[in-house]
């Protein structure tokens, strides 16, 4: 036995065909709006995954290294290395920056990182290809997304650094691409001005009549040797000892070197709640606006689809059909449809997600969320064409 | 359309919904949670690993010699310019004189005039000597005669004080002779004082060498210690090389070198450490070291030029190695992912040194033989559904 609802489909297979998959591709937008705001935090999330760290030891009284500037002496993770509780640590500086490839370039986040110790924590965390830095100098590991291929050469600042290993989800929290490189180096691209700025300052400083007099040789060459050189990371990076609180060790580092630390929650805080709050909120607002009005459209669709078959519901009514197969084949219809507009949206969403620029997180809790609601809103968008069905006079079939 | 069969519509509509779920299931398998994610396995190996230690370093010479002149005074000639080789000995530059040519001709005429001085005073002593020996010879006499009374006392006494101031007259030029010599040695010395520091005033270089800086022209006033040419030591081109301290375990000298010039990317110089500095930076924590050139390069590089240096060490005994992607960290502990049956597990290991081409050589935890994930699109977690692939970029 067909039922009363597959027969109607049937009949009208293409209109119901171009609805649902109309209506896909609007719950497929829908979803990747979900997803935009998904792949947002988790972007920032991610970083802060990558990193490894426990804690994120910054600058007094910033909330760096990310949503704000944040300089420490690098000798600084000495001081914390001796900290009870801290494992092990390491020196990071984080620089975005355009840096060139071929005749493009590309918007990057340039991480300085140990290079030596395979357990510091700022190192890429897996390789999809290539290997870790094992130079000191002139070496880098580069996010896919940035483009970068094995053997391809970027230009930072003054130097060229060999890519020697690919990796993948290394991303800011902004989404840029990361790009790792020696520490050493790093410092160096933070502080480095081109040579013609460094020329200029050597002259001011040799105009300068306190540090160049005669008489005093060696002062000048003192004090452009300072000038050129870069001691300061933008945090130390550290974990703590399996079983630690992290709130420990950071609080007595808080304490006895007067620094700010973060523990994980608290980066996680800074990043969603400070960092990218407007951006997310912006997203998130679009979002609900989008499911509302989808929500809306799904209602009118199968509101219209159903008043359009009228005429044929008066008819089956003229022939004594009882009102719960009307109602069932209405309310099997819509579902029917938001099935299918579910499953092109998910499809849809998955294929063209990977093509955005910056990361579409598609949650499995998401898509079961969005398929409630499009049942739940099918289901509650046929009561009304139900309530139109049941109240239709059977004499309209007749005209 | 809508005239097609019944059956018809049936089977199209039953197609299109079937490659629907299709659709959906593989978007499902691939995509999300449930998705495999590729990795790619590699068995650990056997082998030893060379370490290699990577520097930066500058060219420069051996010793540069910093030349000027111990007294102060114009600038007269400078006979070298920046980049000229010099010979040891060989007259750089000069400082103006200024009258001490013409004191030196006067200190000439003083001596010539103290030697015939002294040479006068010389005669006279013969001339005195010669007179005391006459007047010592007939007051002799006089005396002898005396004693037979065939002269008066008087002429006795006579002959007697003739010989004493002839004997007074030789001492005397004696005494005027002897200060005349060594009024012309004093002269002699100070002609010899003054010739010195004219020579003094010629600048000459102390090595062979380099000219690397000029930095007085004729003309200048140079003070007295000021270097106004730096001359460079070219026998012994060198790279003053610095090694991170955290890898430079087993820097020492002897060992082979590469050296790459920043003017020159593609070409490599052979060499080898000469010493390791005993004073370490510890602002930037780092070693320095000496490399030597085996050869020198045909046309030297600029003294100053950066310099990439690799310094292999000994390789280490035999035993299992990994890439150094393959070690990760995983809950605050490093190791490896092993490959057992499709499923992966963490295996803490320690890790020995490394090479340039990122080859680990792990100490304990891994036996030859075992295979373990080396590259993955995303972080490992126990019992992550992963799909064993050849590579995972283009």
């Amino acid at each position: 036995m067909i039922s009363l609802a597959g027969r109607d489909i049937l009949h009208g297979w293409g209109k119901f065909v171009l609805t649902s998959v109309g209506l896909g591709l609007l719950i497929g937008v829908t979803l990747t709006m979900g997803g935009v705001y998904r792949g947002m935090v988790d972007d920032a999330k991610v970083l802060l995954d990558n990193s490894g760290a426990d804690l994120w030891i910054v600058q007094k009284d910033t909330l760096g290294p990310y949503a704000e500037p944040s300089s420490i002496y690098d000798d600084l993770l000495r001081s914390v290395l001796a900290s009870p509780g801290v494992e092990s640590a390491a020196n990071v500086t984080y620089l975005t920056t355009q840096v060139r490839r071929g005749r493009e370039d590309t918007r990057v986040m340039v991480a300085g990182i140990d290079p030596h110790d395979p357990a510091a924590p700022g190192r890429p965390g897996y390789l999809t290809a290539g290997r870790h830095i094992s130079r000191g100098h002139y070496e880098a590991v580069a996010d896919e997304a940035s483009g970068f291929r094995l053997g391809d050469e970027i230009r930072i600042r003054r130097n060229l650094y060999r890519v020697v290993g690919i990796t993948k989800r290394m991303v800011s929290s902004g989404g840029d691409p990361m790009v790792f490189i020696p520490l050493k180096d790093a410092q160096e691209a933070q502080f480095m001005k081109d040579n013609d700025a460094i020329l200029q300052q050597r002259r001011r400083t040799e105009a300068n009549p306190a540090f160049n007099r005669p008489g005093a040789p060696g002062v000048l060459e003192g004090v452009i040797a300072s000038q050129s050189a870069n001691p300061y990371v933008n945090s130390v990076l550290a974990r703590v000892h399996p079983g630690t609180d992290p709130e420990l060790a950071a609080s007595h580092i808080r304490r006895w070197l007067r620094l700010e630390v973060y523990t994980r929650e608290q980066m996680e805080d800074i990043m969603l709640g400070k960092l990218i709050a407007t951006s997310s909120k912006q997203i998130a607002m679009l979002l609900v606006i989008l499911a509302v009005v989808s929500a809306a459209i799904v209602a009118f669709i199968i509101y219209t689809l159903t008043l359009g078959k009228i005429r044929e519901i008066a008819v089956l009514k003229l022939i004594g059909t009882r009102n719960r197969t009307i109602i069932g084949m209405i309310l099997q219809q819509a579902l029917a449809l938001g099935v299918l507009g579910f499953a092109i949206g998910e499809i849809s969403a998955t294929f063209w997600g990977p093509a955005f620029p910056k990361y579409v997180l598609l949650e499995p809790r998401d898509a079961f969320t969005g398929f409630v609601s499009v049942m739940v809103m099918c289901a509650f968008a046929s009561l009304i064409a139900i309530r139109v069905a049941v109240g239709v006079d059977p004499a309209e079939a007749i005209g | 359309m809508r005239r097609g069969s019944v059956k018809g519509r049936t089977l199209l509509l039953a197609l299109f919904v079937a490659g629907l779920a299709g659709l959906l299931g593989y978007v499902m398998v691939n995509s999300g949670p449930l998705a495999r994610f590729p990795v790619t396995v590699q068995e650990v190996g056997v082998g030893s690993v060379s370490p290699a230690l990577f520097g930066i370093g500058v060219v420069e010479a051996r010793a540069v010699h910093r030349v000027g002149a111990s007294s102060t005074g114009r600038l007269e000639r400078l006979h070298v310019q920046t980049g000229d080789l010099v010979a040891a000995g060989q007259l750089l530059g000069e400082i103006s004189p200024v009258d001490l040519d013409d004191r030196i001709e006067a200190q000439r005429s003083a001596v010539k005039r103290l030697e015939s001085l002294a040479s006068a005073a010389g005669a006279r002593v013969e001339e005195t000597a010669a007179r005391k020996k006459y007047a010592e010879a007939q007051s002799t006499r006089y005396d002898n005669l005396l004693k037979s009374n065939a002269v008066s006392v008087e002429a006795a006494d006579a002959k007697r004080q003739e010989r004493q101031v002839t004997a007074a007259a030789w001492t005397s030029a004696r005494s005027d002779a002897e200060a005349a010599r060594s009024e012309l040695a004093r002269a002699k010395a100070e002609l010899d004082g003054m010739q010195a520091r004219r020579e003094d005033l010629r600048v000459f270089s102390p090595v062979d060498g380099l000219v690397a800086a000029r930095d007085a022209e004729p003309g200048d006033v140079v003070a007295a210690g000021q270097a106004f040419l730096q001359v460079a030591d070219l026998a012994e081109l060198r790279v003053s090389a610095r090694f991170d301290q955290s890898g430079a375990a087993g820097l020492q000298a002897g060992l082979p070198a590469e050296i790459v010039l920043r003017s020159r990317p593609g070409e490599v110089f052979a060499g080898r450490v000469l010493r390791v500095e005993p004073m370490a930076d510890s602002v930037t924590e780092e070693t320095s070291a000496k490399i030597v050139f085996d050869h020198l390069p045909d046309s030297a590089p600029p003294l100053g030029e950066l310099a990439e240096v690799t310094v292999r060490l000994p390789a280490s005994p035999e035993g299992p190695v990994i890439p150094d992607a393959a070690l990760r960290i995983y809950e605050g502990r490093l190791g490896v992912w092993t490959m057992d049956d499709g499923s992966v597990s963490f295996k803490q290991v320690s890790a020995g040194r490394r090479d340039l081409d990122g080859r680990i050589r792990v100490l304990e935890g891994l036996e030859p033989g075992e295979r373990v994930v080396v590259y993955s699109a995303r972080a490992l977690k126990p019992g992550s559904r992963v799909k064993v692939t050849e590579g995972l970029t283009r």
